[in-house]
This record gives structure tokens, C-alpha cells and sequence, in this order.
């Protein structure tokens, strides 16, 4: 046992944490665009005219229909064969990652939205339209603000899964935390105790947003938008 | 008779929604101060015509005339003007529910008059206070009392300076116990000179303090007149006819 401890102590946390951080440079820029994304494709989908409500509706359901291992095998390895004017774009590792959580993530964020910004009471844009407040901005300050809160809960489950599916890099030779610690692992043979501990620190990940979101929530919440804690 | 120029003028005003003929030329004037009363079946076509007037739902056919410059809805520097200059009181209140009572009437000072937020503020509080609110100010609509809602929505309708109001059914929606302390708000705001045009089914109430009441059915106003002429002893106005009716429904004595 104490082997084991020293084990953890001198080979795998040091690495461990490198790829914790590595996970946190993808989970971070993923998620603050998968939101920016999904606030975007949502709005669209409800307020947009014909052709942005088709365009962002295929691309929910193209991103919400495909596995995700494929779409991060498809912008890593297939993007750089795929030629747009004669320009072949070939993104990092890391890049591809961030790109495919991104729009796998906004999709879902956008159903949330969407959802938010049905439950918003058609008086409510009667009133802002008879004082005279354009549509940008109903949208921006009675609209969303309302939507932002009711899809709050659903968008933080969906970062939580973010966290939990950003392992998926480690297929595409992004070295975050499940590739440290496969690499680890095939390395020194001790899989029980490097897959544990790199377990335990998805679940300290998962944790901490959980604490983050519910602090947003309750910041956030005001008389006829409780969140509900399920 | 500088207190008796024309504010609001329809003319002719049709409008169609969903293939039927909702409004079917309807005109009327409403000079300064006055208020002018909409009766009539629900489905008349009551809350279309408020509508039509602040181009809410564009006349298909009509004019629209305020402070005697027409409107066409084309242009939306015009369309902002008109919203400005006609304030708007919904039955359901429609107050943006994420924001206090206070930001309620706040927003569109900051959003469209582009009032700096002191000044707005402290606009925003006046217009509380006038509607008897002053203390509710930082509550949220989902702790305010129907009758609380329905009077911040006055002050955030009056905020913007309006030259008209329209109140469509603005008791409706409430228990027969919030209703008079919104009354109470419309007649402080009819005694202080404000031109109005109201739909509602308070027959007692406004013919008191109408000058005008216009029956509606059908999209058509069908009669016209004083109230004191409509509902006169022995009248067989529709009007009369209809109050009847009301008053028989809900106890309310027209007259
Ligand atoms: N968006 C719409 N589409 C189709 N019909 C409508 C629409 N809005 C209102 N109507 C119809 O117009 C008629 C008049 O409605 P309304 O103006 O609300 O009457 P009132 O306010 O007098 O009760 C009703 O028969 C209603 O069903
Ligand atoms: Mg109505």
C-alpha cells in the first residue's frame, strides 16, 4: 500500500496534473463558446427568419445526430484533406478538440436556449415594442436576460458533460488528462490506482462547476425564476 | 379652445388577421383630456383597434393621425416617435418580469429616451410614487399583487411623457378586490388632464368620467355617444342593452 501511495505520489500526480491542465485549456475555451454558439443557433432558431431558423436547425441536428468521436475524428484528421477555395485548414490537436466540443456542445446549449426563450410570455415583447424599444434591444435586455436564467440549469448540466466528454481528446494525441494518465498507466502497469486517481479527478472537476453554476444560479436569482435543485 | 385640440384621429382604420375582417372601418377623434370608453363584446375587435393605433398591428387600410401629423408605419424613426408619444396598458400587465418594479419603469428611459441612469432613476421613482408604489419599488413582478402590477405598468407608461394612453381592459385581470385601486390610479390620471382611450367593462366607473362612449361589435362601432345620453332611463341604446347584461353577470351597476 505504501508503495502504491508513493507510486501516486512521485509518478502519477506530477503528470497528472500537466494533463489537468491541459484538460482545463480545452474544457474552459469549449464551454465559454459552446455557450456563445448555443445563445447564437438558440436565438436564431426562435426569432430568426426562414433561412437562419433552417440553416441552425441543420446544424443542431447534424451535431446532435452524429457521435461525437466522429465529429473530433472528422476535424483532425479528415479537415486537412477537405479543400475550401484551394485552402486546406489544418488545426492542432488541441484546436480541433476545442473546435469539436464547441459546436458539439452549442448544439445542445441551443436547445436549452431555445427552450428559455419559449417560455418568455408574448405580452412581455408587446410591452417593449409599444414603448418604443427596438427589437435588438428587447432581445438583449428583456429577452435574454429571462431566457439566460430559465436555461440556465439545463446549459450547466451540459457543461458538466462537457468536462466528462473533453477525455474524448485523448484520441485525437491531445495530451490532457486521460491521455497523461493512459500514457501513465501503459508505462509503469499499474492501471487500477492511475485510472482511479484520474477518476477522482474528473469528479473534483465535475464538483467544482457544479459549485461554480449553483453559486451563478443563486447570483442570479430572482422572485419567479428560482432554480429549481432537483 | 387651445385644450380642445384633436391629439388622436382614426380614420376608416380595417384591419384583417387571419383572413377575417377584424377591424371594418372604424373612426374616431380624441381631443386633449378626453377620454373616450371602447364597450362591446369580447372578440369585437376592441384590443385590434387599441393595437392598430400604435401601429402594434398595422392598419391594412385607414389613417392614423397624431397631434394632426399622419402616420404611415413606414419608416421606423416615425413608428418610435408614435410609441413614444402613446403609452400602452396591457389587460395582462406585461411587466418584463426579471426586472424590480423600479427597472420596470426604468428600462425604456435608459433603452429609448436615452436617459443617463440617475436621471432615469430618479425619474423611474417619481412615477412610482405618483401611482402610490414608492415602497414597492425594489420588489420583483412575482411579489406584487395583480392590482400592484397593473399600476407599476401605469408608471412605466407614463414615464415616457405620453400624450395618449391606451388602457385595454386594464381590470380584467384582476380580483374583484385589486380592482379599485387601479380604478382609483385611472381617475387621478383622467382628473390630471391625460388623454385617454379605454376599453373596459367598468361601465360604472367611466361613465363618470367619459366623454364619449363607442360601442363596439363585430369591428364596426355600432353606437356612439354621451353616456349619460346611452344609458339615460328608457334608453333602448345597445349600450343600455349591454350594461344590462354586464351588470346582470357580475353585479356592477351600469349607470
Ligand atoms: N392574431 C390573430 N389571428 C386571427 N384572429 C385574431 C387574431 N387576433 C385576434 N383575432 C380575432 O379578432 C377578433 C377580435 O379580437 P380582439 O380585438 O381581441 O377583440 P376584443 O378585444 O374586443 O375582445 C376575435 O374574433 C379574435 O379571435
Ligand atoms: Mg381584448
Amino acid at each position: 500500500m505504501n508503495e502504491a501511495l508513493a507510486f501516486a505520489f512521485e509518478r502519477v500526480i506530477p503528470g497528472l496534473n500537466a494533463g489537468l491542465w491541459a484538460s482545463i485549456g480545452i474544457i474552459v475555451p469549449a464551454a465559454l463558446l459552446g455557450v456563445a454558439i448555443g445563445v447564437t443557433a438558440g436565438t436564431l432558431r426562435v426569432y430568426g427568419g426562414v433561412w437562419p431558423r433552417r440553416i441552425t436547425n441543420c446544424y443542431v441536428s447534424l451535431f446532435r445526430g452524429t457521435p461525437l468521436v466522429v465529429q473530433l475524428y472528422f476535424w483532425y484528421f479528415a479537415l486537412p484533406y477537405v479543400s475550401v477555395g484551394g485552402v486546406n485548414l489544418i488545426l492542432s490537436p488541441v484546436q480541433a478538440a476545442i473546435i469539436g466540443f464547441a459546436l458539439c456542445s452549442g448544439a445542445y446549449q441551443s436547445e436549452y436556449i431555445r427552450g428559455g426563450l419559449l417560455s418568455i410570455k408574448r405580452g412581455q415583447l408587446l410591452a417593449a415594442q409599444a414603448l418604443g424599444i427596438t427589437p435588438l434591444h428587447c432581445i438583449l435586455s428583456v429577452v435574454l436576460p429571462q431566457a439566460f436564467r430559465r436555461a440556465l440549469p439545463g446549459c450547466g448540466n451540459e457543461i458538466i458533460y462537457l468536462i466528462k466528454y473533453s477525455s474524448l481528446a485523448s484520441i485525437i494525441t491531445v495530451n490532457e488528462l486521460t491521455g497523461v494518465g493512459r500514457g501513465i498507466a501503459k508505462a509503469t502497469f499499474q492501471n487500477t490506482e492511475v485510472y482511479v486517481i484520474v477518476g477522482l479527478y474528473y469528479l473534483a472537476l465535475v464538483t467544482l462547476a457544479g459549485w461554480l453554476l449553483r453559486l451563478i444560479e443563486n447570483r442570479l436569482s430572482i422572485p419567479g425564476f428560482e432554480v429549481k435543485n432537483s | 379652445m387651445q385644450n380642445e385640440s384633436v391629439v388622436l384621429r382614426v380614420e376608416d382604420v380595417v384591419k384583417h388577421l387571419g383572413g377575417q375582417r377584424i377591424l371594418d372601418g372604424v373612426s374616431l377623434t380624441v381631443k386633449k383630456g378626453r377620454l373616450k370608453v371602447l364597450i362591446g363584446p369580447s372578440g369585437a375587435g376592441k384590443s385590434t383597434l387599441l393595437q392598430c393605433i400604435n401601429f402594434l398591428l398595422p392598419p391594412d387600410e385607414g389613417k392614423v393621425f397624431l397631434d394632426g401629423r399622419e402616420i404611415n408605419g413606414k419608416s421606423k424613426k416615425e413608428l418610435l416617435w408614435l410609441r413614444q408619444r402613446v403609452g400602452m396598458i396591457f389587460q395582462d400587465f406585461n411587466l418584463f418580469d426579471h426586472l424590480t418594479a423600479m427597472e420596470n419603469v426604468r428600462v425604456a428611459l435608459i433603452k429609448v429616451k436615452k436617459m443617463d441612469k440617475r436621471a432615469a432613476t430618479h425619474r423611474a421613482m417619481e412615477e412610482l410614487a405618483r401611482v402610490g408604489l414608492a415602497d414597492k419599488a425594489g420588489l420583483y413582478p412575482a411579489q406584487l399583487s395583480g392590482g400592484q402590477k397593473q399600476r407599476v405598468s401605469v408608471a412605466r407608461a407614463l414615464a415616457m411623457d405620453p400624450a395618449v394612453m391606451l388602457l385595454d381592459e386594464p381590470t380584467s385581470a384582476l380580483d374583484p378586490e385589486l380592482i379599485g385601486e387601479v380604478l382609483a390610479v385611472i381617475r387621478d390620471l383622467a382628473d390630471a388632464g391625460m388623454t385617454m382611450i379605454m376599453a373596459t367593462h367598468q361601465i360604472g366607473f367611466s361613465s363618470s368620467l367619459a366623454d364619449e362612449f363607442l360601442f363596439m361589435e363585430k369591428g364596426r362601432i355600432i353606437e356612439r355617444g354621451a353616456p349619460s345620453d346611452l344609458l339615460a332611463r328608457g334608453s333602448c341604446s345597445r349600450t343600455m342593452a349591454f350594461c344590462a347584461k354586464l351588470s346582470e353577470l357580475s353585479g356592477e351597476m351600469g349607470g
